[in-house]
């Protein structure tokens, strides 16, 4: 196996008295997709807040292309390569489709200390945000404001947007809650077109996505790994059966 | 959202043809006293511009604003005092009277003092950072309030306006329009800098700052450059109420001065650039006017807080986005 791109290292992390995360070691190699799962309130969102940098772990270390970045703010771990998509959509809701993905490129591209030049009119910039947007599908829609967009497009945003920010790695937090059958597809379809390209943690629910995508999978438990393996055999391990896939959630 | 109905930029040029024409109608009507009002609300209004650029773009509810008008203010007459003493301040900086030289200086002094400020509130959110804002003007109104050398608590004259080359300022007229040429070029600069990529970022801030962290956006360096430039903005503000007074009272920095600019922006509609400037004129206008009705001098901030409430209430956006409304 070629070395990882991120790696996560006997994470601990409690809230009180809960222990949200424990002993948690995961790691995702390049171009890999790579799923997290487990029922609710096993850990999930708390690993993926340490992996991005907005919990700062109690203990055990984060490593992303070879380098410590346990201690770094989530900006920055963005600007390494690391992006992630959120499970309740956080877009800017006045700004357009457009404008949203073109801050994500105008972020990328480095400082924004630019006081003068008309941003709408900076073309290189628009023609850059719309090819992430026709890559999602949403290129018809790019001048509706945020807003008006549905729950299903917005979801569809986040993942321009992780995409503008030119990843090596996506976290992609719950993609596929709350969409219908039909863009549970579209959105899977997007997904496997991106696998090989882009590495992703995909953190789901739906357990048909995650064995359609998935390479290896995780089961969190009580914010313990219990199992990791590809998902035929996740899917015959015997205690994630008990813990997790018996109890008819999937 | 960022078109502006047809109608409603007629009624802008008309706006901006009045506010040209002023000094010579208030000639025909034999009130030259319209002129000074006219030039306390442009000053108001680039006051309350440069307060919008944090509250109404930065979504930054800044209670402190008076800080920056205040030491802009102040600079131009300690400025005064030491050049009419001969004494340089502080043993080193002449005292001067240039307006090419106060008012720059002006602005750096409230540059530099929203830097301070903002480098430790910036670190705070909501209503924490509106209660240090608040604090740390405070702390100014009661520092300047106790330096006798400028007059402490009862303020000081500032005899003369200061010197522009080839343009006489102490004629109310010329300065009027000097600081209407000055509420335009900042209303110009504030346009293409809310237009800009810095700009863009701004909103978004403004909008979610954790969708910006998630873009590798790190919002306290934009967050701080923004009040800097509101806190520049503000000081020319303060720097030429002192030179229309010729007067600067500790006043100037007090917590209800940041109240009354807050009123204005918000009166107005926040995150637009009209917005604050119809804000500044209406509350101005409406102060005077109040002031001028015999035996409503109490009664006049009850007045105001009233159409505050209707305004907040009832008009979104102000009563810019009022206009819009009504005219789209």
């Amino acid at each position: 196996m070629a070395t990882p791109l991120l790696r996560a290292i006997d994470l601990v992390k409690s809230f009180g008295g809960l222990r949200a995360t424990d002993h948690l070691s995961l790691d995702v190699t390049e171009g890999e997709v790579h799923a997290l799962i487990g029922p609710n309130g096993a850990g999930k969102t708390t690993a993926v807040g340490q992996l991005i940098g907005e919990i700062r772990p109690d203990a055990g270390q984060i490593e992303f292309a070879g380098e410590d970045i346990s201690r770094l703010p989530p900006p920055t771990r963005v600007r390494r390569g690391l992006a992630r998509s959120f499970q309740i959509s956080q877009l800017l809701q006045d700004y357009t489709a457009l404008d949203n993905v073109a801050l994500a490129v105008q972020a990328r591209e480095g400082h924004s200390f630019r006081f003068w030049g008309a941003v709408r009119r900076d073309a290189r910039l628009r023609r850059a945000a719309m090819a992430h947007l026709e890559e999602t599908g949403l290129a018809a829609l790019a001048d509706q404001r945020t807003a008006d967009l549905s729950h299903g497009q917005q979801k569809q945003l986040e993942l321009a947007i992780a995409l503008a920010t030119k990843p090596r790695l996506m976290l992609l937090d719950e993609p596929m809650a709350g969409l219908g059958p039909t863009e549970t597809q579209a959105m899977t379809a997007l997904l496997r077109a991106l696998k090989g390209r882009i590495a992703m943690l995909l953190i789901e629910h739906d357990m048909e996505t995650v064995f359609a995508l998935a390479d290896r999978v995780t089961v969190l438990v009580s914010g313990r790994s219990i199992a990791c393996g590809p998902p035929a055999a996740i899917r015959d391990d015997a205690a994630v059966r008990q813990a997790y896939l018996g109890d008819g959630d999937a | 959202m960022d078109e502006t109905p047809a109608s409603l930029r007629w009624i802008g040029l008309a706006l901006l043809a009045l506010l040209l024409a002023l000094p010579s109608l208030a000639t025909l009507a034999g009130d030259p006293a319209w002129v000074s009002l006219a030039t306390r609300m442009l000053i108001y209004a680039l006051a309350a511009v440069s307060l919008d650029i944090i509250l109404g773009y930065g979504g930054l509810a800044c209670f402190g604003h008076a800080a920056f008008y205040g030491i802009g203010g102040y600079t131009v007459a300690i400025l005064y005092r030491h050049w009419q003493t001969s004494e340089p301040l502080f043993g080193v900086i002449p005292g001067s009277t240039q307006f090419l030289v106060v008012i720059p200086a002006a602005m750096l002094a409230g540059g530099v003092l929203a830097a301070a400020i903002g480098a430790l509130s910036l670190r705070t959110a909501g209503v924490q950072f509106l209660m240090i804002t608040l604090a740390f003007a405070q702390m100014l109104f009661f520092l300047f309030s106790s330096l006798s050398q400028y007059g402490g608590n009862d303020g000081m004259t500032v005899r003369r306006r200061n010197e522009f080359p080839g343009l006489d300022l102490r004629d109310d007229t010329v300065f009027y329009y000097l600081v209407l040429a000055i509420l335009l070029a900042a209303l110009f600069v504030a346009h293409r800098l809310v237009g800009s990529r810095f700009g863009r970022v701004l909103g978004g801030i403004r909008q979610n700052e954790r969708r910006m962290a998630a873009i590798g956006v790190q919002s306290y360096r934009y967050k701080l450059a923004a009040f800097v430039i509101a806190g520049m903005g503000g000081a020319l503000a303060g720097a030429l109420m002192v030179n229309q007074a010729r007067f600067v009272s500790p006043d100037m920095l007090f917590w209800t001065k940041s109240g009354e600019m807050m009123i204005m922006v918000i009166l107005g509609g926040a995150g637009t650039l009209i917005g604050p400037v119809i804000g500044a004129i209406t509350l101005t206008g409406l102060e005077d006017l109040l002031g001028r009705i015999p035996g409503w001098g109490e009664h006049k901030l009850f007045a105001i807080g009233l159409l505050l409430v209707l305004v907040v209430l009832f008009g979104r956006g102000g009563l810019y986005g009022w206009l819009r409304r009504r005219l789209r």
